[in-house]
């Protein structure tokens, strides 16, 4: 099956391939955002105490008999403590030249008074986080401009980031984790929905054309709902044949009476040998059609049946002996006897016009290819299961043959010198079928057919 | 840069004489295949037994140890820092500058407890406590001071007996006394009142703890503030002569410190030293060491010895430093 179909790509691997790579996309952002987020917090702690260091040392400078003094308090300094033991430099200026401190600290001192200004350069190889403030003091003369700046180094501020980095990572890779799981459950929830389609289709009888009526997800109704408008009318189109079929063969069957009826007159009044012969070819052709066509009829009969199967209580025993009785006198032209074992009441739910259709082809099969003076044995078994043997003392089948004969239209390869149509077993095949039976051709050890019906 | 030439100049004397040691010694065998200059503030004395030992496990080693005044270390040091391999100082703030200032080799191998550590540059071998010594026999009668209040009064009740005849650090001439004063500053209100009564009695001024111990012990003078416990208590000879007192009220304890130069030839081996100083500093209970253990005078409930710290730098700011050697002249030298 699959050979036949042109593969384009998968649906699990697509879906999968989406939401996982959605889901890696998804925590990679998450990453970079938080960790940028967690990097301007950071730094902006790092910036309030080197606010707060600048600010405390601008308040303690004074001004005193025209020269600037400056006693900083210790924790100026102090609060610049970090775990990873930051470098700490500084700078103080009088209008713009060092007074005390660092030199080559090299930030733009604001020029107005007021807030702290923030600035991120490189200091002696290290990356340096510069906080720079100013104050006018006002003396006797004029005013002075002091200005501040305090640095430090980033390594804690570093390590906190790298930290919050280690942290961000396996929250996202445990989201990823977690989104990819959810992900395979979604894909193969979805696609569960399209495998379980397959299996009913794949489990139908070759003869179930009925449609779809389990509940679907909404985004497969208009396949199933497709599936289901291409299976009716396939159904309908089979059932049109097969009417047609029947139809045909049932105004082909009417007028073959009316010329055997007439072919049969004639052949009692030509005395000529030659025609005789002919008329006899023809009688033996028209009966052979008529057969045919009578089969024909019988198989769309039992096909509709089948399909529209109507169970009621079926007892074999009463139904072999009336189809016996009936049969007795095709058998007694031929000297042929019919025998009907039958021990216990054996009963099914089927339909017995069917069952009686199956039987009688088999018994007309067994009549056909018996030779005069044997028997034909009807069993029926109600041990283990219910099962009917039909037993004759003819040539058997062929052995290379047994399971093409079931096969419409196939007739055995030593049937030459027999009326048939090819269809007698693939009636018994469907009936047996429709009632969830099975038919099985043998050959007996003593010689003859065996057919099998086992319910 | 103009903070240093500050710096220099204010030391000039002591700048004149830089290549004058305090002491010079070499150890091991001459013909050693690796030496290492060793630069310290720590008398001699105190180092052998550390040295020796080094020199056991690296025959291969000559180790040259040279003596200096803390403040005339920082000074040389910063000159010409690829002279020397090894730095070693009881002036904390001095070498945290030198540390913070990129002077120090990160040593990554050390593990050290992280107070006695800055920047796995800086570490620290001992804890020493200020202290206040006496000379004995001349405080019999007198009530033997335990606190800076006590000395206070006990210096106000006899000021003819000790007129001319208290020590303390020339905090001007040395870095281990002003981190001494301005600790004490820091810490309380009593410095001051105690540095106006030392002041009021014509004290005697000293470069250095080991001097001030000499004339203590000769009795040239009575008491002596703030000089390192450490050296009074390891001079066995004047065991009888002279008392060390820890103050009570607030203890003043400095670390001293060693470090490996940014600019030292043979990385490797001068922190395999800094390494054995600071593992035999740190086990405390070897014997034949002079100089006390890391742990020697730590509080059990929280640490009292300074915080190594950026905040050390303060008072080595330049205009911070002028006004608290102002505060501090106008304190001591009131006759002059």
């Amino acid at each position: 099956m699959k050979a036949n179909v042109v593969v384009f790509g998968s649906l699990r691997n697509r879906l999968g391939i989406i939401l996982t790579g959605g889901a890696a996309l998804l925590a990679i952002l998450l990453f970079f955002v938080v960790r940028g987020y967690a990097a301007q917090i950071a730094q902006e702690g790092q910036d309030n105490i080197l606010g707060a260091s600048v600010s405390s040392i601008l308040d303690a400078t004074v001004l005193r008999e025209g020269t600037i003094e400056l006693d900083f308090p210790y924790a100026s300094l102090s609060m610049l403590s970090t775990s990873a033991d930051d470098r700490v430099f500084y700078a103080i200026y009088e209008d713009g030249a060092l007074l005390s401190g660092y030199d080559g600290l090299d930030v733009e001192l604001p020029v107005s008074v007021g807030e702290a200004v923030f600035t991120s350069t490189q200091y002696d190889n290290a990356t340096i986080r510069v906080a720079s403030a100013s104050r006018t003091l006002i003396g006797i003369d004029t005013p002075r401009q002091v200005s501040v700046s305090v640095a430090q180094t980033q390594d804690a501020l570093a390590e906190t980031l790298n930290r919050i980095s280690r942290n961000v990572a396996v929250f996202g890779t445990g989201f990823f984790a977690l989104a990819t799981a959810l992900a395979f459950w979604a894909t193969s929830a979805t696609i569960g929905q399209l495998s379980r389609l397959t299996t009913s289709v794949t489990r139908r009888g070759p003869q179930d054309l009925s449609p779809f009526l389990k509940p679907v997800p909404t985004e497969m109704v208009p396949l199933v709902g497709s599936l289901n408008t291409l299976m009716s009318r396939l159904d309908q189109s089979l059932k049109q044949s097969e009417d047609f079929i029947a139809e045909a063969a049932h105004r082909v069957r009417t007028p073959l009476a009316t010329v055997r009826s007439y072919a049969e007159a004639t052949f009692q009044r030509v005395e000529t040998q030659e025609n005789r012969d002919a008329l006899r070819s023809m009688m033996r052709a028209i009966d052979e059609s008529s057969r045919a066509a009578g089969q024909l009829l019988d198989h769309a009969m039992v096909t509709f049946r089948a399909e529209n199967l109507e169970r009621e209580d079926v007892e074999f025993d009463g139904l072999l002996r009336d189809l016996v009785q009936r049969m007795t006198p095709v058998a007694d032209m031929r000297d042929v006897t019919i025998n009907l074992e039958s021990t216990a009441p054996a009963i099914i739910r089927g339909d017995p016009v069917l069952l009686q259709n199956a039987f009688r082809n088999l018994i007309d099969n067994a009549l056909k290819y018996a030779p005069v003076d044997t028997s034909i044995t009807i069993r029926v078994q109600t041990n283990p299961s219910i099962s009917v043997d039909v037993l004759d003392q003819g040539p058997g089948f062929l052995v290379n043959e047994m399971d093409m004969l079931a096969g419409r239209f196939v007739r055995g390869g030593d049937t030459q010198g027999h009326i048939g149509s090819g269809l007698g077993l693939t009636i018994v095949q469907d009936v047996a079928m429709a009632h969830d039976g099975t038919m099985v051709l043998s050959n007996r050890s003593e010689g003859g057919a065996c057919v099998t019906l086992q319910f | 840069m103009r903070y240093f030439a500050i710096l220099i100049l204010s030391f000039l004397p002591l700048f004149a004489l830089a290549q004058e040691w305090e002491d010079q010694r070499v150890f091991g065998s001459e013909d050693a295949p690796h030496s290492m200059r060793i630069l310290s503030s720590t008398d001699t004395s105190f180092f052998v037994p550390i040295i020796e030992s080094f020199i056991t496990q690296r025959p291969d080693v000559s180790v040259e140890y040279l003596v200096t005044g803390t403040a005339d270390l920082d000074d040389l040091f910063r000159q010409s820092p690829d002279q020397f391999d090894v730095v070693i100082s009881s002036a904390m703030d001095l070498q945290l500058k030198l540390t913070n200032d990129g002077f120090a080799q990160r040593l990554d191998g050390l593990t050290h407890p992280d107070w006695a550590q800055w920047r796995s540059s800086l570490f620290a071998f001992t804890t020493e406590p200020a202290a206040i010594v006496i000379n004995t026999a001349a405080f019999e009668g007198l009530t033997i001071p335990s606190t800076r209040q006590d000395l206070i009064e006990v210096l106000r009740g006899n000021t003819e007996l000790f007129q001319g005849t208290v020590g303390t650090y020339d905090v001007r001439l040395s870095g281990l006394g002003y981190l001494f004063a301005t600790q004490d500053a820091r810490a309380s209100e009593t410095f001051w009142r105690l540095l106006e009564v030392i002041g009021s009695l014509d004290a005697q001024l000293y470069c250095c703890s080991g001097e001030m111990i000499d004339d203590l012990a000769e009795g040239r003078i009575l008491v002596a503030y703030n000089v390192l416990g450490s050296y009074a208590l390891a001079r066995a000879d004047i065991e009888d002569v002279l008392t060390v007192i820890l103050p009570s009220d607030f203890p003043t304890t400095m670390m001293r410190t060693a470090l490996v130069s940014k600019s030292t030839s043979d990385p490797a081996l001068a922190e395999s030293f800094v390494s054995h100083l600071i593992r035999l500093q740190s086990q405390g209970s070897v014997e034949n060491l002079l100089l006390p253990s890391l742990d020697a005078f730590q509080n059990t409930n929280g640490r009292s010895s300074i915080r190594l710290e950026p905040a050390l730098m303060t008072y080595l700011d330049q205009l911070k430093r002028q006004v608290f050697i102002r505060e501090w002249e106008n304190a001591i030298i009131q006759n002059q």
